[in-house]
């Protein structure tokens, strides 16, 4: 039942297999009428997949929900530029989130500033409202039992709606870290930048530095979608889940934050949410980036699962 | 193999199919028996359990027990190839409101692996000209009455060449004019081959759209059969209009009957009606024992019980609410 699974052959072939030749009637001979039906009918294979995902896409980003949300991100750049152009008095190093004081001299830093200041919460919002809509938002319409019986498919319909949300968490970190670089280049100069290593970029490579970032801040936010979408498939009601997904990423960062819960915390799906000043160096090092995506794995593979189970045996009465 | 040799001629057949809801039995055990090519209305009062029963076909919700062979196979387990042959409505339309009504046929029929994309658009077109939505098609669905929902989620349940369609109460929401047209339209699908399995709660509907029809009360199934059949299975009445009821009701008892006066709207108590059991004597005969008995008749009419009385008695509840 995945995107890549083809569908049996023929429907009426006698050597149908998988699953759909489980059933009792399946070694019955189909009457001619029908035969004769399916076969004028008989479709095209394949590529039903990516024919749905497109579909996902083209709704997800045809909501004006989801352009409100991507507006919303994309003026955090622009508030942090625009205040501190504003600022007379020149930024204290230590003060504020890290790297603001480095923005007057560079407008590059603009873009991972405002990536920091958006991963604690907004970032989290955006994709808890998006995740948690994946299946709920369908079955609040009743869009989903017509998309059940087209037949898309459980599992086919669970990854393309994963997929979905995954593809959000890429458009809502490239539309901070796209607006951050535009305005920082409009009001700060931009130049060569100093890393933490003490080594000095070009601009080109900076920009590579920024993307490499944003793909950090994405795969911080996998977990999340994650466990949105198996949240999402507990209830009808799209704004439970949606609530529920930002109330356990603000918990896990809550609980990050505890020195009594040291023992949790490399098990947290935030808790590397901040650790990527590692690819700010040169040579860059990796590990962060790669303790962060194992972490994330895990969390995908685990409520992945989960959404799995509750969604292939739900019954839908929405 | 005889079970399933019989279950070819049937388009939708189900042996025991029951659903529970906590300690409800919404569904209880019915045997539901299609057969190919007909018309099938699937009669009950609201919340008698035929949104129940259709999830369960579809394989939208699963059974408690019992078996479900659509189009000759067996549900869910054929579902992926089964569902592909079948469009349905399924407890009124739904849609997605920031979109169109073209958008959203899109949308629905690329959940449909084997719906090809290079024929999608002219699908769709003809699917809304079916229903005739193609003046709407571009306008945002939330901008639709319940009337227009309700053709776009027929169109989208014939976007594909369909040997079987199940409609839910298919003619909700819409006007006169509209009930019109989608009688006409299962008419024409049904002439083209496809069998149609139409709910309702509206026996008016069934009675002039269906060949055959199942009753449900209250999650079970209390009548099956061809609409002749259910028809024939109440029994005519014969009705006499006298200024002379008194006499005319000893007449009728001497002959085996059982009258019953019926109050006309004035409250004049000259009508009465009677049974018309097997043991009944010929209606001329009755009318002759009237007239010999001195019982002046205005009117002696027969009519074959009509399908409300029938379902009405096999409801019970009449088109009153289950519970
Ligand atoms: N999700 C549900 N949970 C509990 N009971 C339900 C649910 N859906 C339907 N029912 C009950 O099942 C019965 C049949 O409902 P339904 O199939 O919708 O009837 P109909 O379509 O004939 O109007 C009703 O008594 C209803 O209250
Ligand atoms: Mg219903």
């Amino acid at each position: 039942m995945s995107p890549s699974d083809p569908r049996e052959p023929a429907v009426t072939g006698p050597a149908v297999t998988g699953p759909d030749s489980t059933g009792p009637a399946a070694s019955v001979p189909e009457p001619t009428g029908h035969a004769a039906i399916a076969t004028a009918v008989a479709r095209p294979r394949g590529a039903s997949g990516a024919a749905l995902l497109g579909s996902e896409l083209t709704v997800l980003f045809r909501r004006r929900r989801t352009w409100a949300m991507l507006a919303a991100l994309a003026a955090i750049p622009v508030l942090i530029a625009i205040a501190v152009r504003l600022t007379s008095s020149p930024v204290t190093p230590g003060r504020g989130p890290a790297f603001l004081d480095r923005i007057t001299q560079n407008g590059l830093f603009v873009a991972i500033t405002a990536l920091i200041v958006s991963i604690p919460l907004f970032l989290p919002l955006t994709v808890g409202v998006v995740a948690g809509d994946t299946v709920a938002g369908e079955a609040n319409l009743g869009t989903l039992r017509y998309l059940l019986v087209a037949p898309a498919g459980r599992v086919r319909l669970l990854l393309v709606k994963y997929a979905g949300a995954a593809a959000f968490c890429v458009a809502a970190t490239l539309t901070v870290a796209v607006s951050g670089a535009l305005i920082g280049a409009a009001l700060f100069p931009v130049g060569p930048v100093t890393l933490l290593s003490g080594d000095t970029i070009g601009v080109g490579e900076s920009v590579l530095r920024s993307l490499l970032i944003a793909a950090y801040v994405t795969v911080s936010l996998l977990g999340l979608s994650a466990i949105g979408l198996f949240i999402s498939t507990l209830t009808e009601v799209p704004v439970g889940a949606m609530a529920a997904t930002i109330v356990l990423s603000v918990t896990a960062q809550v609980l990050d934050a505890l020195p009594q819960l040291d023992w949790l915390h490399p098990w947290l799906f935030s808790h590397y949410w901040l650790d990527f000043a590692d690819l700010l160096r040169q040579p860059i090092d990796w590990t962060s980036f790669g303790a962060n995506a194992l972490l994330q794995g895990g969390y995908i593979l685990v409520f992945g699962a989960l959404a799995y189970g509750r969604f292939v045996t739900k019954d839908i009465l929405s | 193999m005889s079970p399933a040799i019989a279950s070819v001629e049937l388009a939708i057949e189900t042996h025991g199919l029951t659903k529970q809801f906590g300690r409800q039995a919404a569904v209880a055990g019915i045997d539901l028996a299609v057969p190919t090519g007909s018309v099938f209305g699937f009669l009950g009062p609201n919340g008698s359990g035929k949104t129940t029963t259709i999830r369960m076909l579809l394989g939208l919700a699963s059974a408690t027990s019992g078996e479900i062979s659509l189009l000759g196979r067996s549900m869910p387990g054929s579902l992926r190839s089964v569902l592909p042959r079948v469009g349905a409505l399924v407890e009124g339309p739904a849609f997605y409101p920031f979109l169109s009504g073209t958008a959203n046929l899109r949308r629905l029929d690329t959940a449909d692996p084997g719906a090809s994309a290079a024929t999608r658009a002219a699908r769709v077109q003809h699917a809304l000209e079916r229903v005739g939505l193609t003046h709407a098609a571009g306008k945002k669905v939330h901008a639709y009455s319940l009337g227009m929902k309700q053709r776009l989620g027929i169109a989208n349940a014939l976007l594909m060449p369909r040997e079987l369609l199940v409609l839910d109460e298919p003619t909700n929401g819409l006007d006169p004019q509209g009930t019109r047209e989608v009688r006409s339209l299962v008419r024409s699908l049904a002439a083209e081959g496809t069998t149609v399995f139409v709910s309702s709660h509206l026996l008016a509907e069934v009675e002039q759209m269906c060949s055959h029809v199942a009753v449900m009360r209250a999650g079970t199934l209390v009548a099956q059969g061809t609409l002749d059949e259910l028809r024939g299975a109440g029994e005519a009445h014969a009705r006499l209009d006298t200024p002379d009821p008194v006499a005319a009701r000893q007449v009728l008892e001497r002959l085996g009957l059982t009258p019953v006066t019926l109050v006309s709207a004035a409250g004049a108590p000259g009508h009465l009606s009677a049974a018309l059991t097997a043991a009944a004597p010929a209606p001329e005969d009755i009318v002759a024992a009237l007239v010999a008995a001195g019982v002046r008749v205005r009117g002696f009419t027969v009519a074959a019980a009509s399908l409300e009385e029938r379902f009405v008695a096999l409801t019970g509840e009449g088109f009153d609410v289950a519970q």
